[in-house]
């Protein structure tokens, strides 16, 4: 084993505290309210479900390569990262709090399977505070990075959330859609998708799949170091645009064309060998950098 | 009740809406000028195709009829479900879509969005819960999911879901409990000419529209912690 591999810390694997404390300048996170200030849920506790005095997210500040940032955490382990009332108005409280603030970056590592059931119209209605509040940071210029690499992904409500920030960074091992595997073999059978199927549900929701159709800006390792490196990058590299209608007809018209080139297609696959990708079926084992560069020649 | 009469009831003064794959377009007389009126029927489950019909639809009217209102009328049961639309990142059209009528927000047009029918999950957060103010009908069906089915999922009794529900607006489906937490504005008994007049006005008066919503939830009862956790989380101040 090399040295880089033995040194690598799985952000896949990580808890959303230890996470926070390698992404962000060493000693650097306050965190607001943090759980000894904090009451778990009531709407769990009535079920005679244990809670967490944080509710499975962590808010707060710190510094990324010595920017000051705002950050949020889910913590995929506490109820699958599921938005409950709680959760969610940290959340928003948080984003509110950077349009007045105005940091470098709202940093938003998301991992979350969306509404947490046991608070569903809670967690309904908090999503989409949360998609109006990370607009709304936007709005006021200051950019909403997801870091997607989680065990648990973006989905649900959270999958729509992601895609409303100005970019999703994301590891291979991360995963980015609407609704689960499991939710669609259910109601629409096991021969439309079959959740079993890990490499399939990789290769329809994964993220080199994201990665290559655009719909994450960036493949990153599934390495807490790498992600701390990607977002300073990326950061250093943006400026968050003026919402405006030009850029939305503009991104209108990229759906529109995708859509009529791929609708019939149901396996990542398909799509690869659209995008020009002579061999496919090499892409689930390349390394990140051989996929990167294997993007980055393709025809645009 | 049927779309058009649900349209007669609404704009007695005229519409001209056209229904394609699911998906409402076009415009309609109020006393207060004309409106452009666009959603879904029929329990659409949105894909692809609804999202950007829709979201074309909200930039043309931003990019022809500055200012106009936007009114939405909702009946979705939630997403498509299909591992074709989760390839193509189903979660960005919806997203595609809320950025749209977003941008109509800032520039000025005033939107509301009427539940018909049913409003469930995905589908609801792409439109319908991204206008200013969101009613429903009396008879809607607002949801995530269905008791029985959440049961199942959550492993919770069912009966012991039906029990707690009536103590609490907080899990279970009902435009009723989506109204005392604060994400429905107001329960109209019926489509009425009247009810969409006051409804605008409200929303006019109200521009620059913000969320409100967490106050509202915490005034009638259903919310009580989230706008409190969200005021501390925004004023803290925090060591450096």
């Amino acid at each position: 084993m090399n040295h880089a591999l033995a040194s690598r810390h799985s952000w896949f694997e990580a808890s959303a505290r230890t996470r926070l404390a390698g992404l962000l300048d060493a000693g650097s996170f306050r965190e607001i309210l943090p759980p000894a200030e904090s009451q778990p849920s009531p709407h769990l506790a009535q079920l005679d479900l244990p809670g967490a005095f944080d509710d499975g997210v962590i808010v707060g500040g710190g510094r990324l390569s010595g920017q000051s940032v705002l950050v949020a955490a889910q913590e995929g382990q506490f109820m699958g990262g599921a938005v409950g009332e709680i959760h969610g108005a940290k959340i928003v409280g948080l984003l509110r709090r950077a349009v007045k603030e105005k940091p470098a970056a709202v940093l938003f590592l998301i991992d979350s399977g969306g509404v947490r059931l046991h608070e569903a119209n809670a967690g309904l209605i908090a999503i989409s505070e949360i998609m109006r509040a990370v607009l709304e940071a936007r709005a006021a210029g200051v950019p909403v990075i997801a870091l997607v690499g989680g065990s648990c992904g973006a989905f649900g409500g959270m999958g729509i959330v992601a895609k409303l920030c100005s970019a999703i960074l994301m590891s291979e091992e991360g995963r980015l859609a609407l609704s689960g595997p499991e939710v669609i073999e259910t109601v629409a059978g096991v021969e439309e998708f079959d959740a079993k199927d890990r490499a399939l549900v990789w290769r329809v929701t994964g993220g080199k799949h994201r990665y290559l159709m655009g719909d994450c800006a960036a493949l990153l390792e599934d390495d807490i170091a790498a992600f701390r490196n990607g977002a300073a990058e990326f950061l250093a590299a943006w400026h968050e645009p003026e919402p405006g209608l030009a850029c939305l007809r503009a991104r209108q018209s990229v759906l529109e064309k995708r859509l009529a080139a791929y609708a019939s297609y149901r396996d990542g696959l398909q799509v690869w060998a659209a995008l020009g990708i002579a061999q496919p079926e090499t892409v689930p084992m390349l390394d990140r950098d051989s996929l990167v560069a294997l993007k980055e020649g393709l025809p645009t | 009740m049927s779309l058009n009469d649900i349209l007669d009831a609404l704009f007695p003064a005229g519409h001209a809406v056209a229904v394609a794959n699911q998906v409402i377009t076009g415009e309609a007389q109020t006393a207060q000028g004309p409106v452009a009126v666009l959603g879904t029927t029929d329990a659409a489950a949105i894909d692809h195709a609804m999202a950007l019909a829709l979201a074309s639809f909200v930039l043309d009217t931003v990019e022809r009829h500055p200012g106009r209102p936007l009114v939405f009328l909702v009946d979705t049961s939630g997403q498509a479900l299909s591992r074709g639309q989760e390839l193509l990142c189903l979660n960005g059209s919806l997203a595609h879509l809320a950025s749209c009528v977003d941008l109509a927000r800032r520039q000025g047009h005033p939107s509301l969005s009427l539940v018909t029918a049913n409003a469930v999950s995905g589908g609801f957060l792409s439109f319908g819960l991204m206008a200013d103010k969101a009613f429903a009908l009396a008879e809607a069906q607002v949801r995530v999911m269905d008791l029985r089915a959440m049961a199942r999922v959550t492993k919770i009794a069912h009966e012991r879901l039906v029990d707690l529900a009536t103590a609490s607006p907080i899990f279970a489906p009902g435009a009723e409990n989506y109204l005392r937490m604060g994400g429905i504005e107001a329960i109209w008994p019926a489509p009425s000419a009247a009810l969409l007049e006051s409804a605008l006005t409200t929303v006019r008066q109200t521009l620059p529209a913000s969320d409100q919503r967490m106050g509202v939830g915490l005034t009638r009862g259903g919310r009580q912690l989230a706008a409190g956790i969200a005021k501390i989380v925004q004023s803290t101040r925090v060591g450096a």
